[in-house]
């Protein structure tokens, strides 16, 4: 059963486990933020020491010369104290009476005395008139100055004299008979009739007189308190605004350095973003002046620099162009020229007619092979442009086919194509797909160790893939990368079939690239290699991902294996293209057909779909034709 | 079939190769090595069809197209060392039927040239309508609301292959194969830049046509809707 406490202490959980609120949030990243700015900000930093340090600088100062202040008041205080109790004493010395020992009229003379003294002081001190302590005699040990202006406390008890003062007192009558060097004194704070109920700090000072009587006076200090709190406070606001002020001075002084410096940093942002103009103002002959002329200097250099090369690269693209066209008027001469030796070859004899062939075929190939050097140039001379349209890539594919095809024929095996049913528009280069596809369908045959090779195509809302599967020697590790390389070659004791260039893959890839789109390579040794062309389907569309997987899946591998023999099952023959459907696809039909063989391959395509389970529209395989 | 071909160009060597192979198949030859003398031979020897080198020393190859294209229809196949998407383009804008690149085989040029010169001799007679241009096919005349209309063969040939199926939609290797006569898939500008120079004469506003229409990823079509 759910109690109501088992409710509120879920909630209580729920609130552990549950987001803190965004105020608390907020606050706990306070502390890095504050981190975070200041590690960022020269200017904070200054300040922050600046006012850190001037503290330091104007309290010790402070602390000093308060100390001066508070020491002079109270030597002042002390030598009034001293001069007003001298005349205190004379007085009493005068009166004969306080030279015998005390009788019953003693107390009379003692009052008339500490009147006479406290009238004198009015309200600034308090005067006593006692007999030494512990004195037995006709006279009560009470003696006092006065009932309304004297030494009383506030209750009307005379006040407890500090055993120290009255020690040090009784000390001075043994040492001293005469003169005002009879004075004790004692710092002390006491609660006196003239200056109210709460006690006071003051000057107690005393001094022996006559035979066995005693002089006290207390000089209250809460005029000099008054005073000494009043320059404390002033200090403080003093200290305080200078604090501050110096911060304030070192935060424009930083900010007048700062600004040019963020300025410069700034410049030199742009300058890296390729905003080669970018300048800084001169102003003055100064550090910053300095800076400024550095900066604008290295500017300027590497603006000149910039130009050079742009100006290299212009001549060396003008360079390839003009080559380009030297060598190929010579060049369709000879063509030409071979093409009419080879024609009329049959009227040679033998070694001048193989002559011919081997001049026709040669040529073929140097002919690629300038094209493929022109073409790769055109990429190092930047002077590649994208030539996009809105094209089907499938058919793109099936008609980039035919080389591959005639080499597969003449190896015996066959080229199976999965394309999806419907159209796979996207906008790009035509020409440069046509040219990734025929390379990689070329490698896949030439390298397809006599198996078949599986051409698959699908589409998502961003993008569209192409795999070109074989089954041959594969890729070592590493290999990925290398295959893209230019005249790079597997094996280089392999003999070239084909005849290819050696440059087809490192132009595949920067056509693929020109199109912002990816061209990758997953191989094993043994069994076999997939590339993979992913491409926007729109131009400057951003790849997230591919809608096809490059490596094919450990049991989708086998899978593949077991369905890619060289002789093919019935039922698949049905669902896959042959070489030769593809050949038949005929051009005037824009859009192939959806045949009956669709139905027989989708039932194909449950058990051999794991091979292809990534792709959802790659397993919808359809026969063309 | 008529023969007189025009070889503009200004590389000896290859304009008697040129030669060579072009009597060879049956057609004959005349020379010209220089961009300024160019139109003047023309005028003189009224070709069936010229070949015309791009890169000429005094009159460029472009300009030569345009002064011939100013006052003739033939048919002009243009030789190039550049493959490039610009210079491809500002030729075949210039006027330029067709083009080769260099180098090319004997058999590929002499294919070309055949293309361009093979046209029906007597065609049955025939007139197409797509909206308010009228195509007299015999006539090898097209008006446009009674007036008539300056095309090339060309893009005559062009718009006659679009119009008799009005509504179908050709893909641009389709209509290489038709118009051009190209057995296999090539370059599918040539097709763009002329169906840009077909709308220029025929269409009210070139920008929004309405009698060559693009089907977006596919090609084109003839007619509205």
């Amino acid at each position: 059963m759910r109690t109501a406490a088992g409710t509120v202490l879920a909630s209580y959980r729920d609130w552990l486990a549950g987001p803190r609120s965004p105020v608390l949030t907020r606050a706990r990243r306070w502390p890095r933020q504050i981190r975070n700015r200041y590690r960022r900000s020269l200017q904070l930093r200054v300040t922050t020491a600046t006012l850190v340090l001037s503290a330091v600088v104007v309290s010790v100062l402070g602390y000093l010369l308060l100390q001066h202040l508070v020491a002079d008041i109270y030597a002042n205080k002390r030598q009034n104290a001293q001069q007003i109790v001298s005349v205190g004493l004379n007085a009493a010395d005068s009166k004969a009476t306080f030279s015998q020992p005390p009788s019953a009229a003693s107390g009379e003379d003692m009052y008339a005395l500490a009147k006479q003294l406290q009238s004198a002081g009015a309200t600034t001190y308090a005067v006593e008139v006692t007999l030494l302590p512990g004195y037995r005699g006709p006279v009560d040990q009470v003696f006092s100055g006065g009932d309304a202006a004297g030494f009383y406390l506030v209750d009307g008890s005379p006040p407890k004299l500090p055993v120290r003062l009255t020690s040090a007192v009784y000390d001075e009558r043994a040492e001293h008979s005469q003169g005002p060097q009879r004075l004790a004194e004692e710092w002390t704070s006491m609660a006196v009739a003239p200056t109210g109920p709460h006690p006071v700090p003051g000057l107690l000072v005393g001094a022996p007189f006559g035979s066995v009587y005693e002089l006290y006076y207390f000089f209250p200090l809460a005029a000099e308190q008054q005073t000494i709190a009043s320059i404390q406070q002033n200090l403080l606001v003093a200290g305080i605004a200078v604090v501050f002020l110096l911060a304030a001075v070192a935060w424009l002084v930083t900010r007048w350095v700062i600004v040019p410096v963020r300025l410069a940093a700034l410049g030199a942002r742009r300058l890296s973003a390729g905003e080669l103009d970018e300048r800084m103002e001169v102003r003055g002959s100064d550090e910053l002046a300095v800076l400024s002329t550095s900066f604008n200097e290295m500017a300027a250099s590497l603006q000149e620099k910039l130009a050079e090369l742009e100006d290299l690269s212009q001549v060396q693209r003008q360079f390839v162009s003009d080559v380009s066209h030297e060598l190929r008027t010579p060049l369709t001469t000879i063509r030409i020229a071979s093409d009419v030796l080879f024609g009329a070859k049959d009227e040679m004899d033998q070694a001048a007619a193989r002559s011919a062939e081997l001049l026709q075929s040669q040529l073929e190939r140097f002919e690629s092979l300038l094209t493929d050097l022109l073409e790769i140039s055109r990429y190092d001379a930047n002077a590649a442009t994208l030539d996009a349209e809105p094209v089907d890539v499938c058919t793109i594919v099936l008609q980039s086919a035919d080389v591959a095809q005639q080499l597969a024929e003449r190896r015996g095996t066959k080229i199976e194509f999965r394309l999806p049913g419907e159209p796979c528009i996207a906008e790009v280069d035509r020409r440069r797909v046509e040219r990734i596809v025929r390379n990689l369908l070329q490698n896949a045959v030439e390298h397809g160790e006599n198996k078949d090779t599986v051409v698959t195509a699908a589409m998502d809302s961003a993008a569209v893939a192409v795999t070109v599967r074989d089954f041959g020697v594969g890729l070592h590790p590493g290999e990925e990368q290398l295959v893209f390389d230019r005249f790079w070659r597997a094996d280089p004791a392999r003999a070239r079939t084909s005849g290819g260039t050696g440059l087809g893959l490192a132009i595949a890839l920067e056509d693929a690239r020109l199109h912002g789109g990816w061209l990758e390579a997953w191989g094993e040794p043994g069994r076999g290699s997939v590339f993979r062309l992913t491409l926007p389907r729109v131009v400057g569309g951003q790849l997230q991902g591919s809608p096809l997987p490059l490596s094919p899946g450990q049991a989708g591998l086998e899978a593949a294996e077991l369905t890619a023999p060289p002789e093919p099952a019935p039922a698949e023959a049905a669902e896959s293209v042959t070489a030769d459907g593809a050949q038949a696809g005929d051009q005037a039909h824009p859009r192939p057909t959806v045949t009956e063989g669709a139905a027989v391959a989708e039932g194909a395509a449950i058990t051999e779909g794991a091979a292809l389970a990534e792709g959802a529209a790659a397993s919808e395989v359809v026969a063309r034709g | 079939m008529k023969g007189r071909v025009l070889v503009v160009d200004d590389d000896s060597a290859l304009a008697e190769m040129l030669g060579i192979v072009l009597r060879g198949e049956g057609f004959e030859p005349t020379f010209v090595y220089d961009g300024d003398k160019a139109l003047e031979v023309f005028r003189d020897s009224k070709p069936d069809l010229v070949l015309l080198d791009l890169m000429l020393p005094g009159v460029d190859g472009i300009d030569v197209c345009r002064q011939i294209r100013a006052e003739s229809g033939v048919p002009i196949v243009m030789l190039t060392a550049k493959s490039d998407t610009v210079d491809v383009v500002l030729g075949l804008e210039s006027g330029a039927d067709d083009y080769i690149v260099k180098p090319f085989q004997s058999k590929v040029l002499i294919a070309r040239v055949r293309a361009r010169l093979r046209r029906t001799d007597d065609p049955a007679p025939e007139t197409l309508t797509i909206g308010d241009v009228t195509i007299d096919v015999a006539g090898h005349s097209v008006t446009r609301a009674g007036e008539a209309l300056n095309l090339t063969p060309l893009e005559f040939d062009l718009l006659v292959a679009l119009a008799r199926k009005p509504r179908q939609v050709f893909t641009r290797e389709v209509l290489l194969e038709q118009v051009w006569g190209y057995r296999h898939a090539a370059d599918t500008r040539l097709v763009n830049v002329h169906v840009q120079r077909l709308r220029a004469k025929i269409e009210k506003d070139p920008e929004r046509p309405e009698i060559v229409v693009t089907v977006r990823g596919v090609g084109y079509k003839a007619g509205p809707g």
